[in-house]
């Protein structure tokens, strides 16, 4: 296999898996239960009076 | 008492001998400059080093020994709110002239200095990063210290990147007016402007990552991810972009390291995200800061904005190959660019809702406050510009929009519509605050602005549209021979109309602007004194 067929394979199947990984570590940061306090209280930030 | 000695700083001295040396060079180089353009922005850059140097022991001299340093440090940031309302309305100016020179060539007056090509880079960069590049570094120094409650960092680097950056929009401007540049669309500026903005963007990183790390509240706001994400970003797109040699330090002349197809990928990859990056992250934090305050409403979706945030800034640096489609760019490239930027249409879009949404339980101040009408309208343009853009780098829409003025009404929906606007919102809310105003002078005024400009947007981008796909219909028409129906020169007469309404929807855009510098002076010179005291507020965070 040429480099180029290397790097081309290796760019669309690692490269899916990467996204996939990372739009799921998102999901589950954004998502998590316990972290629900935490962005309820942050989406107020730029209301509260200094 | 105890009895403070007055001491010059570490980075005030630092400050000082670098400023110093560098106009020592800057005098060496203007002394043997090859050429003319090199001459004058050597003795520039010697002037405003010399200056810089100046103001640095003037506030040394002029200050008080036990300096008070703890409420919010607003000065630069009043200072690059003015900067970007004179900017924005110079090159708004230039934007019509030019569309005025398309209507009426003989409007260039056949001179080199005011030809198409020298005063176009003129407006794209005196509104991108004069007006844009002022608006986000205001804004910015003013949400990071809001939401982190701490002071910017240091007390001469603030300053140094609000006159350090404007001091690189005027070499860059000036240059291309004297026809300095590297012909790279939205990188025009040649090597040494290159290298200034490099300096001003690490002090610009450093002092945005100190106020982050001084914060005072536990948790780091969106908005704030969004301007890092630019900062961080653009420093990437301008140093990977920028790769040349100068022929000799002693002129201005530079050429790329790389070539073709490599520099053309290189380029988009860099102009593409100045869209992403720029144009788009930096005025997202806006959004995510100005639309809640003046709503009063909390963030709609928290949850949302950090997928909408993550989303958006690992999609979009893939997406610039759309714009070399069927070029010598190999054939997969441009499918991967094409398909990221469809993509793009899910955090653009989430991004828009959580936007909008916000207003929830706010909607009848749509009515009553046009300052968060025009940024309500502006995420709506953000929502039109972000679906047309993905639908426009579908290859097949490509074909046919590709070169012709369909892109240019594209942009502007974008430019005009959606930072523009927020970018106007942003400021007509900055000003009051900053300079401790009840309210702005006139929202009377403000309606005006915004139905002025409205109107002149509808007609900018109606005019391309229809305009950009005359063309390339036009383009592609064959007769029953199999020959081209039209000449290039037929399509040009047939866009004389189309560029004639153009101008005068510019000519609105300016008009509005205008009003805006007006009401926003007003305010400044005899607008109420607001009660609390906003410019001395303490630090403290809140319960």
């Amino acid at each position: 296999m040429s480099t180029y067929e290397t790097l081309a394979n290796f760019a669309q199947t690692w490269g899916l898996l990467y996204f996939v990984l990372i739009f799921a570590g998102v999901l589950v940061y954004a998502l998590w239960p316990s972290n629900k306090d935490k962005f309820d209280e942050a989406s107020h930030m730029p209301l509260r009076e200094d | 008492m105890a009895h403070t000695i007055k001491r010059l700083s570490v980075e005030e001295g630092l400050f000082a001998v670098f400023l110093t040396a560098l106009a020592f060079a800057c005098l060496a180089i203007a002394a043997k400059a090859v050429d003319g353009v090199m001459a004058f922005h050597a003795t520039v850059g010697l002037i405003f080093s010399a200056l810089g140097v100046f103001l640095i022991f003037n506030a040394y001299f002029k200050r008080p020994a036990d300096v008070d340093e703890t409420g919010y440090n607003l000065g630069p940031i009043k200072f690059a709110s003015v900067a970007a309302m004179f900017w924005g309305i110079a090159g708004f100016l230039v934007g019509d002239i030019i569309a005025w020179q398309l209507t009426f060539p003989a409007l260039n007056f056949d001179l080199e200095w005011t030809s198409f090509g020298r005063l176009r880079p003129l407006h794209t960069s005196a509104v991108i990063f004069a007006f844009g590049g002022n608006v986000l570094l205001a804004t910015s120094f003013y949400v990071v210290q809001r939401t982190c409650h701490a002071r910017l960092p240091g007390r001469v680097s603030p300053w140094f990147i609000i006159l350090g950056y404007n001091a690189f929009i005027v070499i860059a401007g000036t240059g291309y007016l004297f026809g300095a540049t590297q012909g790279k669309e939205y990188a025009e500026p040649e090597w040494y402007a290159d290298l200034w903005l490099t300096i001003v963007w690490v002090a610009y990183l450093l002092v945005f990552l100190g106020t982050l790390w001084k914060r005072r509240e536990p948790h780091i706001y969106v908005a704030n991810w969004f301007y890092l994400a630019f900062i961080v970003t653009i420093a990437m797109l301008h140093l990977g972009n920028n790769i040349s040699i100068p022929v000799s330090i002693y002129g201005i002349k530079s050429y790329q390291l790389f070539s073709g197809v490599q520099d053309a990928l290189v380029q988009w990859w860099y102009g593409h995200n100045a869209v992403g990056f720029f144009l788009t992250a930096g005025f997202l934090a806006i959004m995510y800061y100005f639309i809640p305050k003046r709503a009063d409403r909390p963030v709609y979706s928290y949850r949302l904005s950090i997928v909408h945030f993550w989303a958006l800034i690992f999609l979009y640096i893939w997406a610039g190959p759309h714009h070399l489609h069927y070029t010598a760019l190999p054939d997969w490239a441009q499918t991967l660019g094409m398909t990221f930027s469809i993509i793009l249409w899910m955090p653009s879009w989430g991004g828009m809702i959580n936007g909008l949404m916000t207003l929830s339980g706010a909607w009848d101040k749509l009515r009553t406050d046009p300052v968060l009408r025009m940024m309500v309208v502006s995420v709506a343009f953000y929502g039109m510009s972000t679906f047309e853009g993905p639908l426009m780098s579908v290859k097949a829409v490509n074909s046919l929009s590709h070169y012709t003025d369909w892109t240019i009404g594209h942009v502007h929906s974008g430019a005009l519509g959606w930072v523009g606007y927020i970018s106007f919102g942003a400021l007509y809310c900055l000003i009051p605050w900053l300079w401790n105003r009840k309210k702005l002078y006139s929202d009377r005024l403000v309606e005006w602005h915004f139905w002025v400009s409205t109107l002149g947007i509808v007609l900018y981008i109606t005019s391309m549209w229809v305009s950009g796909i005359m063309q390339g219909l036009m383009w592609r028409a064959y007769d029953k021979l199999g020959f081209l129906e039209y000449s290039f020169i037929e399509s040009v007469e047939a866009m004389h109309p189309f560029y004639m309404i153009r101008a005068l929807g510019g000519l609105l855009f300016v008009l509005g602007s205008l009003i805006m510098a007006y009401n926003l002076w007003m305010t400044i010179k005899v607008g109420e004194k607001a009660e609390v005291d906003a410019a001395d507020p303490s630090l403290v965070p809140a319960e």
